[in-house]
């Protein structure tokens, strides 16, 4: 339960971070969700075997990083915590994929290996950018953005609520977790059954609250549209960062900037 | 509606697992009056708050605000002229941030921007939380949480004021804070609460439920004087009025 609180805390102190004031969080949010939407299309349009390209975008999450003043231990752990799944997604193509692609001295690299540390990279990178448009741009922000920019109405309000009540969830999970294992000894109690019970209630009790949050939205005049109270200014200062970055990515998807970095560097020297 | 009564004729009420809830309830309260609904758990309380507002249709019985009535076809009237703050801030607080949450109530009723925008800044002046305004609700203290939640029923400008167990969950601190800020309100006041020293501070009227029934309907010093009402009732005498716990003198 402890490891549980702990996640809960960790995803409240990147809530924080969003409220910091770098010129990166003062941004439109449209324009730093537009930028991470190309800079993700870009990442994941790479060929399977794809190692070397990729290495260049590490560049964006790290500049905005910088920037946008976020700890880069923090985001390193973040990244550590939803690793797992990428890691067992790719686990078998090194057993699967045998041929071999690469030698480098004696040593034979499968096609395998190459396509998994794609993967991995590849997993890497686009986490790395959400996190990082997360921790530079306010959830809400994003909300706002996205309506604005033509999602649905109804998909921006079921994210701000699913949000906010994120936390108040969490805490109900907690509770309920404290509350079993104190009245639980070694394992018994901790079981299955009651876990099953658990979420049952948890169920209920949702749905109860649910009933009064919409309570105290049809109390205030609640028609069924949820109004974004927010008004977002587009820059030149803002089109220039999504333009500027997104010629960046574009120009790392075309060309294979360390090869031909290296083909240059090889090239003076001879 | 100019006039600002609230009255209940013989309401009744039961849910629909046969606990009754109500039963032949009757009050009328005038424009401003300040009335204090006290009585044990499960008396009724919570149940007749939500008559008020419309959020129940009684079984029997009708509900008036001023000269209307509450039905379906009055609700969105009624709503604008009722205000609710509900116990627990956390189900009345639910856009991400306060100046949002309390903008939501005044932007539903089609107000152009500005006078949105100075609503807003006059109720969260108001309840003195002004500074919270662009924090996000989860991020607030319970007594912050509690004087947001009244600033964005304020902001709708409501004749009257309905509270459910307003002083819960507070410190002592925050509790005295909020009794002297309800004081301040003149709007019609109906707070159903445990806290009966509360309910003496700012209520000069008291009607005690139980069993879904009106016990008594009086002045406030008068009820919490009556022992034996409100034994019956399972109530006790406020602190302030219980005679000193380590001497036994009253005063």
């Amino acid at each position: 339960m402890a490891s549980l609180e702990h996640e809960i805390h960790e995803f409240g102190q990147l809530d924080q971070l969003s409220y910091q004031d770098t010129p990166i969080h003062r941004l439109d949010p449209r324009a730093k969700v537009l930028t991470t939407l190309v800079y993700l299309v870009c990442v994941v349009s790479f060929g399977k075997y794809a190692v070397l390209p990729l290495l260049p975008f590490l560049l964006f999450p790290v500049v905005i990083a910088g920037l946008g003043n976020l700890p880069t231990g923090f985001l390193f752990r973040k990244l550590l915590a939803v690793a797992p799944f990428a890691i067992v997604v790719g686990i078998f193509n090194p057993l699967l994929d045998t041929h071999i692609a690469l030698r480098v001295g004696t040593l034979g690299i499968s096609a395998g290996w190459i396509s998994y540390a794609s993967i991995l990279l590849r997993f890497g990178l686009t986490t790395l950018a959400a996190l990082v448009l997360i921790g530079t741009t306010s959830f809400m922000a994003i909300c706002a953005a996205i309506e604005r920019m033509g999602a649905p109405d109804v998909f921006a309000t079921q994210l701000l609520f699913l949000y906010r009540y994120t936390f108040v969830l969490a805490d109900e999970v907690v509770r309920m977790g404290r509350a079993r294992a104190l009245r639980s000894f070694g394992r018994h109690g901790m079981g299955i059954r009651v876990y099953s019970n658990m979420l049952g209630h948890l169920l209920l009790r949702t749905y109860a609250r649910a009933q009064r949050i919409y309570l105290a939205m049809t109390c205030r005049g609640f028609d069924g549209q949820v109004r974004i109270l927010r008004t977002l200014h587009l820059s030149t200062r803002d089109v220039t960062f999504t333009l500027g970055w997104s010629a960046v990515f574009v120009a790392f998807r075309l060309f294979n900037v360390p090869l031909v970095l290296g083909q240059f560097i090889t090239g003076l020297i001879t | 509606m100019s006039h600002h009564s609230i009255e209940a004729r013989d309401l009744a009420f039961s849910y629909p697992d046969g606990t009754v809830a109500l039963d032949g309830v009757s009050f009328e309260i005038t424009h401003g009056e300040s009335v204090a609904i006290v009585g044990a758990n499960g008396a009724g309380k919570s149940t007749l708050l939500m008559h008020l507002n419309g959020f129940l249709t009684p079984l029997r019985g009708s509900v008036r605000v001023g000269d209307v009535p509450v039905i379906k076809s009055t609700l969105s009237d009624i709503r604008k002229a009722i205000g609710t703050v509900f116990q627990d801030p956390d189900d009345q607080l639910f856009m991400p941030s306060v100046y949002e949450d309390v903008a939501f109530g005044p932007m539903n009723l089609g107000l152009p921007l500005e006078e949105v925008d100075a609503r807003v800044i006059e109720a969260l002046t108001q309840v003195d939380a002004l500074r919270l305004k662009d924090r996000p609700p989860y991020r607030l203290s319970g007594g912050e949480k509690r004087a947001v939640a009244i600033a964005t029923v304020l902001a709708m400008r409501p004749n009257a004021l309905i509270l459910d167990e307003p002083s819960s969950n507070l410190d002592p601190r925050a509790r005295r804070r909020l009794i002297g800020l309800l004081g301040t309100f003149t709007h019609t006041k109906i707070i159903a609460t445990h806290d009966l020293d509360l309910a003496m501070d700012l209520c000069e009227r008291t009607i005690v439920m139980s069993g879904g029934t009106i016990s008594a309907d009086g002045r406030t010093g008068d009820i919490f004087t009556d022992d034996a009402l409100l034994d019956s009732c399972g109530l006790e005498r406020p602190l302030s009025m219980q005679n000193c716990p380590k001497c036994g003198r009253s005063d």
